[in-house]
Protein backbone atom coordinates (compact mmCIF):
# COMPACT_ATOMS: atom_id res chain seq x y z
CA UNK A 1 0.00 0.00 0.00
CA UNK A 2 2.74 2.50 1.01
CA UNK A 3 4.81 1.43 -1.45
CA UNK A 4 2.16 2.21 -4.57
CA UNK A 5 1.11 5.29 -3.09
CA UNK A 6 4.91 6.26 -2.63
CA UNK A 7 4.99 4.80 -6.47
CA UNK A 8 2.16 7.31 -7.46
CA UNK A 9 3.45 10.15 -5.76
CA UNK A 10 6.91 9.54 -7.57
CA UNK A 11 4.79 9.67 -11.02
CA UNK A 12 3.26 12.84 -10.38
CA UNK A 13 6.66 14.55 -9.59
CA UNK A 14 8.22 13.10 -11.93
CA UNK A 15 7.25 15.25 -14.94
CA UNK A 16 7.33 18.49 -12.48
CA UNK A 17 11.40 17.97 -11.92
CA UNK A 18 13.43 14.89 -13.09
CA UNK A 19 11.60 14.96 -16.70
CA UNK A 20 10.80 18.56 -16.72
CA UNK A 21 9.52 18.25 -20.57
CA UNK A 22 11.14 21.95 -21.23
CA UNK A 23 14.06 21.66 -19.46
CA UNK A 24 15.17 18.24 -19.74
CA UNK A 25 12.89 16.54 -22.33
CA UNK A 26 13.40 19.37 -24.37
CA UNK A 27 10.05 18.70 -26.07
CA UNK A 28 7.23 20.35 -27.81
CA UNK A 29 9.22 23.33 -28.26
CA UNK A 30 7.50 25.18 -31.02
CA UNK A 31 5.13 26.17 -28.44
CA UNK A 32 7.60 27.10 -26.03
CA UNK A 33 8.97 29.26 -28.12
CA UNK A 34 6.19 30.72 -29.91
CA UNK A 35 3.67 31.96 -27.10
CA UNK A 36 6.49 32.66 -24.11
CA UNK A 37 6.56 36.32 -24.96
CA UNK A 38 5.08 37.72 -22.05
CA UNK A 39 4.21 36.04 -18.69
CA UNK A 40 0.70 35.49 -19.29
CA UNK A 41 0.62 34.18 -22.39
CA UNK A 42 3.21 31.62 -21.42
CA UNK A 43 1.02 31.03 -18.69
CA UNK A 44 -2.34 30.44 -20.46
CA UNK A 45 -0.66 28.47 -22.95
CA UNK A 46 0.40 25.76 -19.92
CA UNK A 47 -2.96 25.42 -18.38
CA UNK A 48 -4.39 24.98 -22.09
CA UNK A 49 -1.53 22.39 -22.97
CA UNK A 50 -1.81 20.57 -19.22
CA UNK A 51 -6.12 20.56 -19.53
CA UNK A 52 -5.78 18.89 -22.81
CA UNK A 53 -2.73 16.46 -21.82
CA UNK A 54 -4.68 15.71 -18.27
CA UNK A 55 -8.11 14.81 -20.25
CA UNK A 56 -6.52 13.36 -23.31
CA UNK A 57 -4.32 10.82 -20.85
CA UNK A 58 -7.48 9.92 -19.22
CA UNK A 59 -9.67 9.01 -22.18
CA UNK A 60 -6.96 7.22 -24.01
CA UNK A 61 -6.02 4.81 -20.65
CA UNK A 62 -9.94 4.32 -20.21
CA UNK A 63 -10.12 3.16 -23.39
CA UNK A 64 -6.76 1.33 -23.89
CA UNK A 65 -7.87 -2.24 -23.65
CA UNK A 66 -10.53 -1.60 -26.67
CA UNK A 67 -8.27 0.36 -29.00
CA UNK A 68 -6.47 -2.24 -31.84
CA UNK A 69 -2.65 -1.48 -31.70
CA UNK A 70 -2.51 -0.70 -35.48
CA UNK A 71 -4.71 1.96 -35.32
CA UNK A 72 -4.01 3.05 -31.69
CA UNK A 73 -1.61 6.12 -33.18
CA UNK A 74 -4.59 7.33 -35.65
CA UNK A 75 -6.92 7.12 -32.24
CA UNK A 76 -5.14 8.97 -30.38
CA UNK A 77 -4.42 11.83 -32.43
CA UNK A 78 -8.16 12.27 -33.19
CA UNK A 79 -8.46 11.80 -29.39
CA UNK A 80 -6.11 14.76 -28.65
CA UNK A 81 -7.76 16.98 -31.71
CA UNK A 82 -11.13 16.65 -30.42
CA UNK A 83 -9.71 18.13 -26.68
CA UNK A 84 -7.57 20.69 -28.34
CA UNK A 85 -10.65 21.64 -30.46
CA UNK A 86 -12.94 22.48 -27.16
CA UNK A 87 -9.71 24.20 -25.36
CA UNK A 88 -10.06 26.11 -28.57
CA UNK A 89 -13.10 27.51 -28.45
CA UNK A 90 -13.63 27.82 -24.91
CA UNK A 91 -10.87 30.12 -24.84
CA UNK A 92 -12.22 32.13 -27.63
CA UNK A 93 -15.36 32.69 -25.39
CA UNK A 94 -13.36 33.59 -22.10
CA UNK A 95 -10.67 36.09 -23.50
CA UNK A 96 -10.52 37.31 -27.50
CA UNK A 97 -7.23 39.26 -26.54
CA UNK A 98 -5.90 36.05 -25.13
CA UNK A 99 -6.95 34.01 -28.40
CA UNK A 100 -5.57 36.38 -30.44
CA UNK A 101 -1.56 36.61 -29.02
CA UNK A 102 -1.85 32.60 -28.97
CA UNK A 103 -3.09 32.68 -32.31
CA UNK A 104 -3.00 29.48 -34.04
CA UNK A 105 -0.47 27.92 -30.84
CA UNK A 106 -3.72 26.65 -29.49
CA UNK A 107 -4.42 24.36 -32.53
CA UNK A 108 -0.90 23.23 -32.95
CA UNK A 109 -1.20 21.94 -28.90
CA UNK A 110 -2.62 18.92 -31.53
CA UNK A 111 0.90 18.28 -32.67
CA UNK A 112 2.56 19.34 -29.03
CA UNK A 113 5.25 15.70 -28.63
CA UNK A 114 4.83 16.00 -25.27
CA UNK A 115 0.56 15.10 -25.29
CA UNK A 116 1.77 12.68 -28.00
CA UNK A 117 4.43 10.82 -25.85
CA UNK A 118 2.53 10.77 -22.79
CA UNK A 119 -0.10 8.93 -24.09
CA UNK A 120 1.40 6.41 -26.28
CA UNK A 121 4.68 6.01 -23.28
CA UNK A 122 2.47 5.97 -20.23
CA UNK A 123 -1.61 6.41 -20.48
CA UNK A 124 -1.75 3.38 -23.32
CA UNK A 125 -0.19 1.09 -20.22
CA UNK A 126 -1.62 2.09 -16.99
CA UNK A 127 -5.31 2.38 -15.50
CA UNK A 128 -6.45 6.00 -15.82
CA UNK A 129 -5.82 7.62 -12.45
CA UNK A 130 -2.27 7.43 -12.30
CA UNK A 131 -1.69 8.49 -15.99
CA UNK A 132 -3.93 11.48 -15.37
CA UNK A 133 -1.53 12.10 -12.50
CA UNK A 134 1.43 11.70 -14.44
CA UNK A 135 -0.12 13.74 -17.08
CA UNK A 136 -0.83 16.34 -14.76
CA UNK A 137 2.53 16.47 -13.23
CA UNK A 138 3.88 16.76 -16.99
CA UNK A 139 2.00 19.17 -17.59
CA UNK A 140 2.71 21.26 -14.88
CA UNK A 141 6.32 20.87 -15.36
CA UNK A 142 5.49 22.12 -19.02
CA UNK A 143 3.50 25.35 -17.48
CA UNK A 144 6.65 25.89 -15.15
CA UNK A 145 8.63 25.62 -17.63
CA UNK A 146 7.02 27.66 -20.24
CA UNK A 147 6.58 30.53 -17.16
CA UNK A 148 10.36 30.45 -16.43
CA UNK A 149 10.49 31.25 -20.04
CA UNK A 150 8.32 34.16 -20.53
CA UNK A 151 8.60 35.97 -17.39
CA UNK A 152 12.60 36.20 -17.81
CA UNK A 153 11.07 37.23 -21.58
CA UNK A 154 9.17 39.62 -20.37
CA UNK A 155 11.58 41.48 -18.00
CA UNK A 156 14.38 41.75 -19.84
CA UNK A 157 12.18 42.37 -23.09
CA UNK A 158 9.66 45.01 -22.07
CA UNK A 159 10.84 45.02 -18.49
CA UNK A 160 7.57 44.05 -16.75
CA UNK A 161 6.23 41.32 -15.80
CA UNK A 162 2.15 40.46 -16.05
CA UNK A 163 1.94 43.80 -17.43
CA UNK A 164 3.31 45.46 -13.88
CA UNK A 165 6.20 47.59 -14.67
CA UNK A 166 9.22 46.71 -12.56
CA UNK A 167 12.09 49.17 -13.09
CA UNK A 168 12.03 53.06 -13.45
CA UNK A 169 11.46 54.90 -16.56
CA UNK A 170 14.98 55.19 -17.19
CA UNK A 171 15.08 51.07 -18.05
CA UNK A 172 15.86 50.77 -21.78
CA UNK A 173 13.62 47.29 -22.51
CA UNK A 174 16.12 44.83 -24.09
CA UNK A 175 13.58 44.24 -27.34
CA UNK A 176 15.69 41.50 -28.97
CA UNK A 177 14.25 39.56 -26.42
CA UNK A 178 10.43 39.70 -27.16
CA UNK A 179 11.77 38.89 -30.92
CA UNK A 180 12.13 35.70 -32.42
CA UNK A 181 16.24 35.06 -31.82
CA UNK A 182 15.48 36.09 -27.84
CA UNK A 183 13.60 32.98 -27.35
CA UNK A 184 16.01 31.01 -28.96
CA UNK A 185 18.49 32.37 -26.46
CA UNK A 186 16.58 32.25 -23.44
CA UNK A 187 15.98 28.91 -23.71
CA UNK A 188 19.57 28.08 -24.30
CA UNK A 189 20.68 30.27 -21.11
CA UNK A 190 17.79 28.00 -18.87
CA UNK A 191 19.53 24.94 -20.09
CA UNK A 192 23.18 26.22 -19.69
CA UNK A 193 22.33 26.92 -16.14
CA UNK A 194 20.20 23.25 -15.61
CA UNK A 195 23.54 21.69 -17.13
CA UNK A 196 25.87 23.98 -14.98
CA UNK A 197 23.39 22.88 -11.73
CA UNK A 198 24.05 19.22 -12.57
CA UNK A 199 27.51 19.29 -13.08
CA UNK A 200 28.02 21.27 -9.86
CA UNK A 201 25.87 18.49 -8.21
CA UNK A 202 28.11 16.22 -9.65
CA UNK A 203 31.38 17.82 -8.41
CA UNK A 204 30.45 18.22 -5.06
CA UNK A 205 29.20 14.35 -4.90
CA UNK A 206 33.21 13.46 -6.84
CA UNK A 207 35.65 14.57 -4.07
CA UNK A 208 34.76 12.77 -0.97
CA UNK A 209 34.69 9.75 -2.92
CA UNK A 210 38.18 10.05 -4.20
CA UNK A 211 39.03 11.48 -0.94
CA UNK A 212 37.56 7.89 0.10
CA UNK A 213 39.93 6.44 -2.75
CA UNK A 214 43.07 8.23 -1.29
CA UNK A 215 43.15 7.59 2.16
CA UNK B 1 -6.10 39.38 -48.43
CA UNK B 2 -4.34 40.43 -51.90
CA UNK B 3 -1.05 39.82 -51.44
CA UNK B 4 0.48 38.90 -54.60
CA UNK B 5 2.02 35.52 -54.95
CA UNK B 6 5.44 36.57 -54.88
CA UNK B 7 5.11 38.56 -52.18
CA UNK B 8 3.82 35.52 -50.22
CA UNK B 9 6.35 32.84 -51.36
CA UNK B 10 9.18 35.72 -50.16
CA UNK B 11 6.98 35.85 -46.95
CA UNK B 12 7.26 32.55 -46.37
CA UNK B 13 10.29 31.80 -47.58
CA UNK B 14 12.70 34.39 -45.68
CA UNK B 15 10.61 37.09 -44.06
CA UNK B 16 8.16 34.72 -41.89
CA UNK B 17 10.64 31.89 -42.15
CA UNK B 18 8.88 28.99 -40.51
CA UNK B 19 11.48 27.81 -38.32
CA UNK B 20 13.42 30.98 -37.58
CA UNK B 21 10.74 33.92 -37.12
CA UNK B 22 7.19 31.31 -36.65
CA UNK B 23 8.85 28.73 -34.25
CA UNK B 24 6.89 25.79 -36.04
CA UNK B 25 8.52 22.31 -37.20
CA UNK B 26 11.50 22.80 -33.86
CA UNK B 27 11.84 19.14 -33.72
CA UNK B 28 13.02 18.03 -37.17
CA UNK B 29 15.10 21.35 -37.20
CA UNK B 30 16.93 20.17 -34.09
CA UNK B 31 16.73 16.47 -34.31
CA UNK B 32 17.70 16.03 -38.05
CA UNK B 33 20.35 18.95 -38.21
CA UNK B 34 22.95 17.11 -37.36
CA UNK B 35 24.14 16.03 -41.44
CA UNK B 36 23.76 17.86 -44.14
CA UNK B 37 23.00 14.29 -46.19
CA UNK B 38 19.81 13.93 -44.14
CA UNK B 39 18.77 17.42 -43.74
CA UNK B 40 17.92 18.03 -47.63
CA UNK B 41 15.95 15.15 -48.14
CA UNK B 42 14.17 15.47 -45.04
CA UNK B 43 13.52 19.24 -45.83
CA UNK B 44 12.26 17.94 -49.62
CA UNK B 45 9.97 15.61 -48.10
CA UNK B 46 8.04 17.72 -45.90
CA UNK B 47 7.78 20.27 -48.59
CA UNK B 48 6.07 17.66 -50.31
CA UNK B 49 4.22 16.81 -47.76
CA UNK B 50 3.56 20.39 -47.13
CA UNK B 51 2.16 20.65 -50.86
CA UNK B 52 -0.23 18.11 -50.61
CA UNK B 53 -1.52 19.16 -47.16
CA UNK B 54 -2.19 22.19 -48.58
CA UNK B 55 -3.83 21.02 -51.93
CA UNK B 56 -6.16 18.82 -49.55
CA UNK B 57 -7.17 21.30 -46.85
CA UNK B 58 -8.31 23.54 -49.10
CA UNK B 59 -10.55 21.45 -50.47
CA UNK B 60 -11.56 20.53 -47.51
CA UNK B 61 -12.45 23.05 -45.96
CA UNK B 62 -14.73 24.31 -49.33
CA UNK B 63 -16.74 20.96 -48.30
CA UNK B 64 -16.54 22.12 -44.54
CA UNK B 65 -17.56 25.30 -44.76
CA UNK B 66 -19.94 24.33 -47.00
CA UNK B 67 -22.21 22.23 -44.82
CA UNK B 68 -21.13 24.39 -41.60
CA UNK B 69 -18.89 21.88 -39.70
CA UNK B 70 -15.73 24.19 -39.19
CA UNK B 71 -15.55 22.37 -35.64
CA UNK B 72 -14.64 19.50 -37.16
CA UNK B 73 -11.33 21.20 -39.30
CA UNK B 74 -8.91 20.41 -36.65
CA UNK B 75 -9.75 16.65 -36.39
CA UNK B 76 -10.19 16.49 -40.15
CA UNK B 77 -6.66 18.40 -41.29
CA UNK B 78 -4.31 16.29 -38.56
CA UNK B 79 -6.32 13.01 -40.77
CA UNK B 80 -5.53 14.09 -43.95
CA UNK B 81 -1.84 15.36 -43.13
CA UNK B 82 -1.76 11.70 -41.56
CA UNK B 83 -3.01 9.88 -44.72
CA UNK B 84 -0.54 12.46 -47.26
CA UNK B 85 2.53 11.49 -44.84
CA UNK B 86 1.11 7.60 -45.46
CA UNK B 87 1.14 8.36 -49.47
CA UNK B 88 4.55 9.79 -49.56
CA UNK B 89 5.68 6.43 -47.48
CA UNK B 90 4.21 4.51 -49.97
CA UNK B 91 5.69 6.30 -53.09
CA UNK B 92 9.23 6.81 -51.76
CA UNK B 93 9.17 2.73 -50.44
CA UNK B 94 8.16 2.18 -54.32
CA UNK B 95 10.17 4.37 -56.37
CA UNK B 96 13.66 5.22 -53.77
CA UNK B 97 14.14 2.72 -51.53
CA UNK B 98 17.40 3.81 -50.80
CA UNK B 99 16.09 7.16 -49.98
CA UNK B 100 13.07 5.40 -48.12
CA UNK B 101 15.59 3.96 -45.86
CA UNK B 102 18.30 6.82 -45.27
CA UNK B 103 14.96 8.82 -43.70
CA UNK B 104 13.92 6.27 -41.69
CA UNK B 105 11.83 6.75 -38.48
CA UNK B 106 11.68 10.64 -39.66
CA UNK B 107 9.57 9.51 -42.46
CA UNK B 108 6.24 9.16 -39.93
CA UNK B 109 7.25 11.73 -37.99
CA UNK B 110 6.16 14.28 -40.42
CA UNK B 111 2.35 13.55 -39.05
CA UNK B 112 3.75 15.94 -36.41
CA UNK B 113 5.08 18.63 -37.91
CA UNK B 114 3.65 21.66 -36.48
CA UNK B 115 5.01 23.31 -39.51
CA UNK B 116 2.62 20.87 -42.07
CA UNK B 117 -0.42 21.69 -40.20
CA UNK B 118 0.63 25.29 -39.37
CA UNK B 119 0.26 25.96 -43.56
CA UNK B 120 -3.51 24.71 -43.32
CA UNK B 121 -4.04 26.62 -40.59
CA UNK B 122 -2.79 29.65 -41.49
CA UNK B 123 -3.77 29.70 -44.91
CA UNK B 124 -7.48 29.25 -43.67
CA UNK B 125 -7.20 31.93 -41.09
CA UNK B 126 -5.74 34.16 -44.01
CA UNK B 127 -8.39 33.18 -46.24
CA UNK B 128 -6.31 32.54 -49.45
CA UNK B 129 -7.15 31.63 -52.80
CA UNK B 130 -5.99 27.88 -54.61
CA UNK B 131 -3.13 29.85 -56.23
CA UNK B 132 -1.91 31.57 -53.16
CA UNK B 133 -2.51 28.60 -50.68
CA UNK B 134 -0.06 26.48 -53.07
CA UNK B 135 2.65 29.25 -53.39
CA UNK B 136 2.32 29.75 -49.58
CA UNK B 137 2.69 25.89 -49.16
CA UNK B 138 5.92 26.12 -51.29
CA UNK B 139 7.50 29.22 -49.78
CA UNK B 140 7.09 27.89 -46.63
CA UNK B 141 8.77 24.51 -47.63
CA UNK B 142 11.04 25.75 -49.32
CA UNK B 143 11.93 28.35 -46.20
CA UNK B 144 11.99 25.05 -43.68
CA UNK B 145 14.27 23.34 -45.83
CA UNK B 146 16.79 26.61 -46.07
CA UNK B 147 16.86 26.85 -42.62
CA UNK B 148 17.49 23.27 -42.02
CA UNK B 149 20.12 23.22 -44.73
CA UNK B 150 22.06 26.32 -42.98
CA UNK B 151 21.99 24.48 -39.29
CA UNK B 152 23.06 21.54 -40.48
CA UNK B 153 25.83 23.16 -42.26
CA UNK B 154 26.94 24.76 -39.48
CA UNK B 155 26.76 22.03 -36.96
CA UNK B 156 29.07 20.24 -39.06
CA UNK B 157 31.46 22.77 -38.86
CA UNK B 158 31.11 22.76 -35.36
CA UNK B 159 32.17 19.40 -34.54
CA UNK B 160 35.64 20.59 -35.70
CA UNK B 161 35.99 23.22 -32.96
CA UNK B 162 36.31 23.67 -29.44
CA UNK B 163 33.30 24.36 -27.63
CA UNK B 164 33.11 23.82 -23.36
CA UNK B 165 31.85 20.65 -22.73
CA UNK B 166 28.98 22.43 -20.49
CA UNK B 167 27.28 24.03 -24.09
CA UNK B 168 27.34 20.49 -25.70
CA UNK B 169 24.28 19.70 -26.95
CA UNK B 170 20.83 20.98 -26.69
CA UNK B 171 22.07 24.03 -25.64
CA UNK B 172 24.58 24.73 -28.00
CA UNK B 173 21.95 24.25 -31.05
CA UNK B 174 19.62 26.56 -29.77
CA UNK B 175 22.22 29.24 -29.25
CA UNK B 176 23.23 28.82 -33.35
CA UNK B 177 19.26 28.82 -33.96
CA UNK B 178 19.03 31.96 -31.89
CA UNK B 179 22.02 33.82 -34.00
CA UNK B 180 20.49 32.18 -37.03
CA UNK B 181 17.15 33.86 -36.54
CA UNK B 182 18.80 37.11 -35.72
CA UNK B 183 20.09 37.19 -39.12
CA UNK B 184 16.96 36.48 -40.76
CA UNK B 185 15.63 39.35 -39.07
CA UNK B 186 17.62 41.46 -41.31
CA UNK B 187 14.46 40.10 -43.79
CA UNK B 188 11.77 42.39 -42.00
CA UNK B 189 9.80 43.78 -44.26
CA UNK B 190 11.05 42.68 -47.27
CA UNK B 191 7.82 40.89 -48.54
CA UNK B 192 6.18 44.22 -47.89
Amino acid sequence: MNTAQYKTWDEFTEGIWRQNPVFVMVLGMCPVLAVSVSAVNALSMGLATMFVLVCSCGLVSLLRRMVPKEVRIAVYIVIIATFVTAVDYAIQAISLALYDALGAFIQLIVVNCIILGRAEAHASKNPPLPAMLNAAGMGIGFAVGLFALGAVREILGAGTLFGITLFGASFQPWVIMVLPPGGFFVLGAWLLFFAWLERRKLRRAAPTTEAGQHV
Amino acid sequence: MSESAFQIFVNALLANNFVLAMFLGLCPFLGVSGKLDTAFPMGVATTFVMLVASLCAYGLNLLLTAFHLEFLRLISYIVIIASAVQLVEMVLKKYSPALFRALGIYLPLITTNCAVLGVALFQTARDYSFVQSVVFAVGGGAGFTLALVLMASVRERLTLSNVPDLAQGTALSLMLAGILSLSFMGFAGLGG
